[in-house]
């Protein structure tokens, strides 16, 4: 793993999405993610691939589980890890945003990781610094490496992708976790449903390589993978939803909605999951839950992206 | 006075319905001839004589909706600065926006729009006063007053005005006094968050979306109130074939309505947004190519009467930002002519009726001088050179915002010379 000589190069300088990945690309990833899990199993975990490099996680919006998921990936790399949080509060976003890049970029880093509550931020920072960015959640656009640990999470469990049926089910609408796994799952061939009521559905879904479905009972039927995904409480009250009692009803996962899908069927979530909201404790603590596994691979994935961005035979012109 | 013969120009007045090889000539600030039989008419010694070569001469273009900084953002724009761009792009006359800081919608601001005009712009330029003051939404401005003191019309601006019981009240009221209303719809709950056109394109970039139905839905509302007011209406700027579907019915019941559409809205579409590109985050937003060739055929038919540049200076720091973050608007006005040659060099829209409606209709619906090449008409004319070839590079720009949606853009046709009152104001 340390100097991956056995790995193609990636490339991209940046990773900002999904969108733009070959399958190739990929599957690169998921075999180095591969190779850290193991070595994130071991006693000793501490490589020194980045040794000497600086990684800057830069969020805007508050995410304790992305953010520390970013940080022990880059210490377990052996790289400088500094964490910036930047509320996002009275100042214009925006301003602070190219404003707080510019300052940080001024400082060197190698690998700047960022999260921001508008689509498209992380694109524009990759073209204002000097270093390779990644995107850690660009509102409601991308989170690639969520749809990266997904993928591996499920690929170790069932083997392959190719074919499997996925349900993601919930508020598809506001989620970039729903955008990065879409095409994700579709590059790898996986066959793509998603189940929410219509107002928490994008207008065009039914042209975004994905049956959808308003119906848990219909979507989740002979379904390999369920993903659930998170209901924000601001839209949980009359907005887009009536109510959380009725949202739970139709699309919460419990044990007998989750019986339409594979008995083997795998339940994951991207957390922090809302428990009786859209899923209940029964099938999240339950045998076919798969959600811790998905924060252990969530670090590997991170460690391979970054490995990936900064190889050394790119010759640092991604720094 | 001095006098400037034109010969040999390729004149093109839809005022006339005249489009020949003649002659024109200005005398002081106005045309005296003008057309074929001009073309052996004597003129007096001393006279300056221009042989056009075959290139066009038009009349000055109207452009019916510009934003300008001035009051309250000179450093976006200037009514000199917007003057010097307009002159370039061979627009003689502009009617200004209210959408100022303070808002246009007390005489004293529109006196002072006429006063810094009259002493820094080289163009015309004609204030729009606001609908309602402060362009609040409730209270009507004075549109008596206002139109005394030199307001060609009232507009809500950038802004829709949702209550439909004040909107009824100003069309009614704005009959009285003889004032057009224009209006730019998008209801403002309907099409609140949105940022860019709603569809497949917004959906991947998970930006949201304004649906078609949020123009459609005020400004059908606001054509049944014109036809029950008896008022004209101008539906500012449309952008979908739903709107101009609308728009078509209502003159055909005999509304007195006329309707506009930006520049924008007839030579770009959605797909130009790209990887949120900032400069083309509009309002109407860029819709899809279907509503882009609606608009071409609308202009074409006569549905839509006339074409603005939507001219909307802002500066870097507020689009160089997040897509959904960015200011909205582009400007326009040194792009508008050679843009507006797309429709004619596409062979879409026939030159006549082309600079009828950039030139010619809106004159006409708004009251303004221009917009003719007759013998009387004020000397406000360009010359054309309709199929010179030229690259939009932001260094050339005059405006004081570099804000174009045709940056690197390749054009066909350019202004050689623009004149106003007689006075040449920019030449190449």
């Amino acid at each position: 793993m340390t100097d991956a000589p056995g790995f193609p190069l990636f490339p991209h300088p940046h990773l900002l999405g999904i969108k733009g990945l070959s399958p190739a690309d990929i599957e690169l990833l998921l075999e180095r993610a591969d190779a850290a899990v193991a070595i994130s199993r071991r006693p000793e975990k501490k490589l020194a691939t980045l040794r000497g490099r600086t990684q800057i996680n830069l969020f805007f919006e508050a995410s304790t589980r992305t953010q520390s998921s970013f940080e022990l990936a880059g210490k377990r790399l052996g790289a400088d890890v500094m964490n910036m949080s930047v509320a996002s509060s009275s100042t214009k976003k925006g301003e602070t945003l190219l404003d707080t890049a510019m300052t940080l970029n001024a400082m060197r880093p190698d690998i700047l990781v960022v999260r921001h509550s508008a689509a498209g931020a992380a694109a524009l920072l990759a073209q204002k610094v000097g270093c390779s960015v990644v995107n850690a959640g660009d509102g409601a656009h991308e989170h690639p490496t969520q749809a990266l640990l997904d993928a591996l999470t499920i690929r170790r469990k069932k083997g392959s992708i190719a074919g499997l049926v996925v349900a993601i089910c919930g508020d598809v609408l506001h989620s970039r976790v729903a955008r990065s796994n879409i095409l994700l799952l579709n590059a790898l061939g996986a066959r793509v449903r998603v189940i929410a009521p219509s107002t928490l559905l994008p207008s065009g879904i039914g042209q975004m390589g994905v049956e959808p479905f308003t119906k848990m009972g219909e979507g989740l039927a002979g379904a390999d993978v369920v993903m659930m995904l998170r209901l924000q409480r601001e839209r949980m009250a009359g907005t887009f939803v009536p109510s959380v009692r009725e949202y739970f009803r139709f699309f919460g996962l419990d044990a007998e909605k989750l019986k339409a899908a594979k008995e083997d069927a795998l339940v994951m979530h991207p957390g922090p999951m809302n428990r009786g909201v859209e899923i209940a404790s029964e099938v999240a603590d339950g045998p076919q839950s798969v959600i811790q596994e998905q924060v252990e691979m969530g670090v590997a994935v991170r460690m391979a992206v970054m490995e990936a961005l900064l190889d050394p035979r790119r010759n640092g012109d991604g720094a | 006075m001095s006098v400037t013969v034109f010969t040999n120009a390729r004149l093109v007045d839809p005022s006339r319905g005249l489009d020949e090889i003649g002659t024109l000539i200005v005398d002081g600030e106005n045309i005296v001839a003008s057309g074929a039989s001009a073309q052996n008419q004597g003129h007096p010694d001393g006279a300056s004589v221009v042989n056009c070569g075959g290139k066009a001469i038009l009349p000055g273009l109207v452009d019916s909706r510009v934003f300008i900084g001035e009051p309250g953002a000179e450093h976006r724009e200037t009514i000199a600065s917007a003057g010097r761009a307009a002159a370039a792009g061979g627009v003689t006359s502009i009617i200004m926006m209210p959408d100022t800081s303070p808002v246009i919608d007390d005489v004293a601001l529109v006196e002072f729009v006429l006063r810094t005009a009259r002493e820094t712009s080289c163009v015309n330029i004609f204030p729009a006063a606001a609908i309602t003051k402060g362009l609040a939404g409730h209270e009507m401005s004075e549109f008596g007053l206002l139109r005394d003191a030199g307001a060609v019309m009232v507009t809500e601006g950038r802004h829709t005005i949702a209550d439909s019981l004040v909107m009824r009240r100003a069309l009614t009221y704005a009959r009285d006094m003889d004032m057009v209303i224009s209006h730019s719809t998008q209801d403002p709950d309907l099409g609140s968050s949105g940022v860019m056109n709603e569809g497949l394109l917004a959906s991947w970039l998970g930006l949201p979306g304004i649906p078609r139905e949020a123009e459609a839905i005020p400004l059908s509302r606001d054509l049944m109130l014109a036809a029950l007011t008896q008022s004209r209406y101008h539906a500012a700027e449309i952008s979908t074939a739903m709107s101009s579907a609308a728009v078509k019915r209502a003159k055909d019941e005999g509304t007195r309505a006329t309707a506009g559409v930006s520049i924008n809205n007839l030579c770009l579409n959605e797909n130009d947004v790209g990887e949120y590109r900032t400069f083309f985050r509009l309002s109407p937003p860029l819709r899809c190519e279907e509503d882009r060739l609606a608009m071409v055929e609308a202009v074409k038919d006569g549905t839509i009467d006339v074409i603005h540049s939507a001219h909307d200076p802002q500066d870097v720091d507020t689009k160089r930002l997040p897509f959904s973050d960015a200011a909205v608007g582009a400007i326009g006005l040194e792009t508008f002519l050679s843009a507006a040659l797309r429709l004619y060099h596409s062979g879409d829209v026939p030159l006549l009726r082309l600079v009828e409606a950039l030139s010619t209709a809106p004159a006409r619906l708004f009251g303004l001088p221009g917009g003719s090449l007759k013998p009387g008409a004020p000397a406000d004319l360009i010359l054309v050179d309709l199929d010179a070839p030229w690259i939009v590079r932001e260094e050339n720009i005059r405006s004081l915002s570099k804000n174009t949606s045709f940056e690197e853009a390749r054009m066909q046709g350019r202004v050689l010379q623009t004149m106003v009152a007689g006075s040449t104001v920019f030449t190449t």
